[in-house]
C-alpha cells in the first residue's frame, strides 16, 4: 500500500488527525496502568490463606466483665464444640487469616538489631491447629506435645516471652534466611531465641498482606478468652454447625456475647471487598474507554469519507478496486493508531513513575504495553471497517455526478 | 445576548446528525458521571471533620521509643503512653485537653426481650465533649471531679438510648456496661465526624462511639480496649495497658486558642521530653510534634490510595471523552464549511458564526451534564452498596451539583473553543465558488 498519498491527505486534516492520535494515545496510556493494576488486584484477592477456607468457622465470644477463671472455661468450650454433630476438628487461637485484627511483631536475626528484618502474624495455635485448619507442613516438623505452654506462662509473667521452637511460613522463610535451610535458625522475636524447627507452606496474617506477608506460629495455647474458635466441619454443613456451636455455648454460659461468627469464605470476602470493587470499576473504566474511544474513531472516518467522496469516485473510475479503498482507509487508521500507540506508551510509563511516586504500586510489567498496543490496533481496525466499506460501497458513477 | 438564533440553528444542526449529537451527549455524560462520582466520594472523605473549630485542635505526639533505631527527624509515634497521657493531663497546659482510647463494652439491658450486646466505646476525659463541640440532646459531659473519682457515669449516643429507654428521658438511668452500673449524665444527639479523625486506628472512617466513659473508669472495670498497641524495649510488663508498660496505645488531643500558646505548648512539649530524658525515661532527644486536625488527617494519609486513584482516573477518563468531542465537532464544523461561506456571504460576522459554533457545543455540554448527573447518582448509588465504612455518606450536596453542571458547560465549550475558531476561519469566496 502506497503510504504517501495518505499522509499527504492527513497533511490537509492535521488538526483532526491530531487529535485522533492524541485520543488514542490518552487512552492507550490509561488502559495499559488500568490493566495492570486489574491484575494486581486479582492478584490480591486471590492471596492464598493456607487453611480449608471452605470448610471453616469461626466463633468469637466477648466476656461482659472481666473474669478469672477464662482457662476452666476454654476447656469446656472446646469440649462442648467437639460434641456438636458434624464438627471434625476445634482450634482456638489468636486471630483467622483476613480477619483484619493481628498481633504481630518485629522478628529479628541478632537480639540487639536496630530495624526488624521483617513483621510477621504472630500465631498462639494449640494442639488440634493443623488437623483444623489443613495448615500444610512442607518442612521439619510440627510441634511436639510438651512444646505446647498455656499464653499466660509465657506472654503475663513480667519477664520477656521466652519461646523456645517456632514454625514461620515459607515466605517468612526466604525472607530470613534466603537461599538458605531454614530449619535449626534462630530467629530473636522479644530479644529472646526461638528455633525454627518447621516450615509451613501458607498461613496468610489478618492485614498488612501487600508489605510484610509474614507469618510466625508459636506453641502457646490460648487461656485468655478474645480467641476465635475454628471449627472444620463439611462445606454444606458450616451454616448448622455454626448455629449448633453458638447455642452450646451460651447454653452453658450466658455471661458473655458472641462478637464474631461465620464462615472463612466470607471473612475473605469482606477482607477483599474493596480490591474486588476496585477492579471492576477499573474493567468498567476499560470498557467505557475503549467504547468512547471507538465511537471517536468511527464519527472521524464517516465525515473524512464524506468529505472525500468525490476523491474516492475519481480513484474508482480510475480503476481502483473496492478493496483498495478499503485498504485505503484502514491503513490510514493503522498510520494514526500507531502514532497514538507510540506517544501512548510513553505516556503510560509517565504515568506509572507518577503513581509509582504516590502509591504503592510497583513499576509497570512492559507486557502490559503490547496488551494496549494490540487492544487499540484492533479496536481502530474494527471501528474504520464500517466507514471504509461504505465509502467502497459508493457507485463511482454516482459520485462523479455530484461534481 | 441574542442567542435565539444560534439556539436553533444549533438545534437544526442535531437534528440533522441525530447520532452523532446522541453520541457525543452520551460521551460527555459518562465522563461527567465518573468524574463527578469519584469527586463526590472524594471531597466527602477529605473533608473537614470539625469546620470551625478543627484549627484549634491539635494531637500530641511524643517520642518515648529507644535510641538505637533513632533517625533524627523521624515521625514520631502519634500515640501516646498510658503515663505521658496521664501526665499531661494532670499538668493541664492547654486550653482543654483530654486523653482517649477506643474500645468495647458489653451492655446487659434491663429488660429481658433485650439480649447482652457489645457496642463501640471510648475511654476518655471530661474535656472531650467541650473541645470537640459534641450535640447533646440531653444531659452534658461529666467533671474532671468525675474523671478523678472514677465515677461510673457514662454519656451514651441517642440510639442508644432509645434502643434501651425507648422515648423516655435517660438521663439519671442506670445502664450495666462490662459488669458494673454506669449512672447516665448525657445523651448525645447524631454526631459523626467524618473522618473518624481524634482515633484513626478505630477506622478511619467509623462512627462515633455509642458509649463514652472515663478512661480512669475503664481501667478500674479493665474494660475491652481496642486499637493499635506497640510495645518496645526489654522490659516487659505483666499487663501492656498499665501505667509503667513501654507500650503506646493512647490519643491525646488540646485545644490551643492562639498561635502564641500553640508555640507556647510547643516548648512545654520539648521540655516535658528532656525532663524525661533527664529522668531516664525516654532515650531520644525531644521529638514532639503538633499537628492541627486537618494536618494530622494530611500526614496519616487518611483518604484512601484507592479514592485518590479513581479521581485521577475518572479525569482521565473525562479528557479521552472530551478529546473524542472536539474531533468529532471538528469534523462536523468542517463539513459544514459551505454553509459557513453562505452565511458569511449574507453578512454574518466572524463573531457570530464563532457563537454558533460555541452555542453548539455548550448546549451539547449542558445535555451532557443533565445526563451526567443521573450517571453520578447512579454511581453514588454503586458506591452506597459496596459495603465500605464510609459508604453511607456517599450522597450528592447542592454544591457537587452546581460543580457538575459547571464542569460539564466548561468542558464542553472548551471543547467547542476549536472547531469555532476553525469555523470563523473559513473563508466564504473560496466556499462560494466551490458550490
Amino acid at each position: 500500500m502506497e503510504v504517501r498519498p495518505i499522509l499527504s491527505t492527513l497533511r490537509r486534516h492535521k488538526t483532526a488527525a491530531a487529535l485522533m492520535v492524541l485520543e488514542i494515545a490518552v487512552t492507550c496510556a490509561i488502559l495499559c496502568n488500568a490493566v495492570f493494576l486489574i491484575a494486581d488486584r486479582i492478584e490480591r484477592v486471590t492471596f492464598p490463606s493456607g487453611v480449608a477456607e471452605h470448610e471453616l468457622v469461626q466463633i468469637q465470644l466477648g466476656n461482659i466483665a472481666s473474669r478469672d477463671d477464662e482457662k476452666a472455661r476454654i476447656a469446656r468450650d472446646l469440649e462442648l464444640l467437639r460434641r456438636v454433630p458434624g464438627v471434625k476438628s476445634v482450634a482456638l487461637i489468636n486471630q483467622v487469616p483476613f480477619g483484619n485484627l493481628s498481633r504481630g511483631g518485629g522478628v529479628n536475626l541478632t537480639p540487639d538489631q536496630p530495624k526488624s528484618t521483617l513483621n510477621a502474624a504472630l500465631w498462639d495455635i494449640d494442639e488440634r491447629f493443623f488437623e483444623t485448619t489443613g495448615v500444610r507442613l512442607v518442612a521439619g516438623r510440627p510441634f511436639a506435645a510438651d512444646e505446647y505452654r498455656d499464653f499466660n506462662d509465657v506472654f503475663a509473667t513480667g519477664e520477656m516471652p521466652q519461646v523456645p521452637v517456632v514454625i514461620v511460613t515459607r515466605r517468612a522463610a526466604e525472607k530470613l534466611f534466603p537461599g538458605q535451610d531454614p530449619l535449626g535458625k534462630t530467629v530473636y522475636i522479644w530479644t529472646t531465641p526461638s528455633r525454627i524447627v518447621g516450615v509451613v507452606d501458607e498461613l496468610a496474617r489478618p492485614n498488612n498482606l501487600v508489605r510484610q506477608p509474614y507469618s510466625v506460629l508459636m506453641p502457646t495455647r490460648l487461656t485468655v478468652g478474645s480467641g476465635y474458635f475454628l471449627l472444620r466441619t463439611e462445606a454444606a454443613q458450616r451454616d448448622a454447625v455454626r448455629i449448633a456451636a453458638v447455642d452450646a455455648l451460651m447454653s452453658a454460659d450466658r455471661e458473655r456475647v458472641v462478637v464474631r461468627q461465620g464462615n472463612l469464605d466470607d471473612v475473605r470476602k469482606t477482607y477483599f471487598r474493596q480490591d474486588a470493587a476496585m477492579a471492576w470499576l477499573l474493567a468498567a473504566v476499560c470498557v467505557a474507554l475503549l467504547v468512547v474511544t471507538a465511537l471517536g474513531i468511527v464519527g472521524l472516518a464517516s465525515f473524512w469519507v464524506q468529505q472525500r467522496t468525490a476523491t474516492i469516485g475519481i480513484r474508482r473510475a480510475l480503476g481502483a478496486t473496492r478493496a483498495q479503498i478499503v485498504r485505503y482507509f484502514q491503513t490510514e487508521n493503522f498510520l494514526l493508531t500507531s502514532a497514538g500507540i507510540v506517544l501512548g506508551i510513553a505516556g503510560a510509563l509517565a504515568i506509572n513513575l507518577v503513581v509509582m511516586a504516590h502509591y504503592e504500586l510497583p513499576r509497570l510489567p512492559w507486557i502490559y504495553l503490547p496488551i494496549g498496543a494490540v487492544a487499540l490496533w484492533l479496536l481502530g481496525q474494527l471501528a474504520v471497517l464500517g466507514p471504509a466499506l461504505r465509502a467502497a460501497a459508493l457507485p463511482p458513477a454516482a459520485v462523479m455526478r455530484l461534481r | 445576548m441574542m442567542l435565539g438564533y444560534e439556539l436553533d440553528l444549533a438545534l437544526r444542526s442535531f437534528r440533522r446528525n441525530k447520532v452523532l449529537t446522541l453520541l457525543m451527549v452520551l460521551a460527555i455524560a459518562l465522563g461527567i458521571g465518573a468524574a463527578m462520582t469519584t469527586l463526590t466520594v472524594y471531597t466527602i472523605l477529605a473533608a473537614d471533620p470539625l469546620p470551625g473549630r478543627s484549627d484549634r485542635l491539635y494531637i500530641v505526639h511524643l517520642d518515648p521509643y529507644e535510641a538505637a533505631d533513632y533517625v533524627p527527624g523521624e515521625e514520631p509515634t502519634d500515640q501516646l503512653t498510658r503515663y505521658d497521657a496521664e501526665a499531661l493531663l494532670r499538668e493541664k497546659r492547654a486550653d482543654r485537653q483530654a486523653l482517649m482510647t477506643g474500645g468495647f463494652v458489653a451492655i446487659q439491658p434491663e429488660q429481658s426481650s433485650l439480649q447482652p450486646f457489645r457496642t463501640e466505646a471510648r475511654f476518655t476525659s471530661a474535656d472531650f465533649f467541650a473541645m470537640f463541640g459534641t450535640p447533646f440532646a440531653s444531659g452534658g459531659g461529666w467533671s474532671a471531679a468525675d474523671d478523678e473519682a472514677r465515677a461510673r457515669v457514662a454519656v451514651i449516643s441517642q440510639a442508644l438510648a432509645r434502643k434501651l429507654f425507648g422515648a423516655a428521658d435517660a438521663i439519671g438511668r442506670v445502664v450495666r456496661m462490662g459488669g458494673a452500673d454506669f449512672r447516665i449524665v448525657g445523651v448525645m444527639a447524631p454526631w459523626r465526624p467524618v473522618p473518624h479523625f481524634y482515633d484513626l486506628y478505630f477506622g478511619k472512617y467509623a462512627e462515633a462511639e455509642n458509649v463514652f466513659v472515663p478512661f480512669s473508669t475503664s481501667r478500674d472495670l479493665k474494660l475491652e480496649r481496642m486499637g493499635t498497641l506497640n510495645c518496645w524495649g526489654r522490659q516487659r510488663s505483666k499487663d501492656l495497658t498499665s501505667l509503667e508498660a513501654s507500650c503506646v496505645w493512647m490519643q491525646y488531643w488540646v485545644q490551643l486558642d492562639s498561635a502564641d500558646k500553640v508555640a507556647a505548648y510547643r516548648r512545654y512539649l520539648d521540655d516535658y521530653s528532656a525532663q524525661q530524658k533527664a529522668a531516664g525515661r525516654y532515650e531520644r532527644p525531644p521529638n514532639t510534634r503538633l499537628y492541627d486536625v486537618m494536618q494530622y488527617l494530611r500526614v496519616q494519609e487518611v483518604v484512601p490510595e484507592d479514592v485518590r486513584l479513581q479521581v485521577w482516573l475518572a479525569f482521565g477518563f473525562l479528557g479521552v471523552c472530551l478529546l473524542n468531542t472536539v474531533g468529532l465537532l471538528l469534523a462536523k464544523c468542517l463539513r459544514r464549511s459551505p454553509e459557513i461561506g453562505v452565511r458569511r456571504a449574507l453578512g454574518a460576522s466572524r463573531r457570530r458564526i464563532f457563537l454558533q459554533f460555541l452555542v453548539e457545543a455548550g448546549v451539547i455540554g449542558l445535555a451532557g451534564g443533565a445526563l451526567g448527573l443521573v450517571v453520578t447518582l447512579l454511581g453514588l448509588w454503586g458506591v452506597r452498596h459496596n459495603g465500605e465504612a464510609f459508604a453511607s455518606l456517599a450522597s450528592l450536596d447542592l454544591a457537587m451539583l452546581g460543580t457538575n453542571f459547571a464542569i460539564a458547560l466548561a468542558a464542553s465549550l472548551a471543547a467547542g473553543l476549536l472547531p469555532a475558531w476553525r469555523a470563523c476561519e473559513v473563508t466564504p469566496a473560496l466556499q462560494l465558488k466551490s458550490q
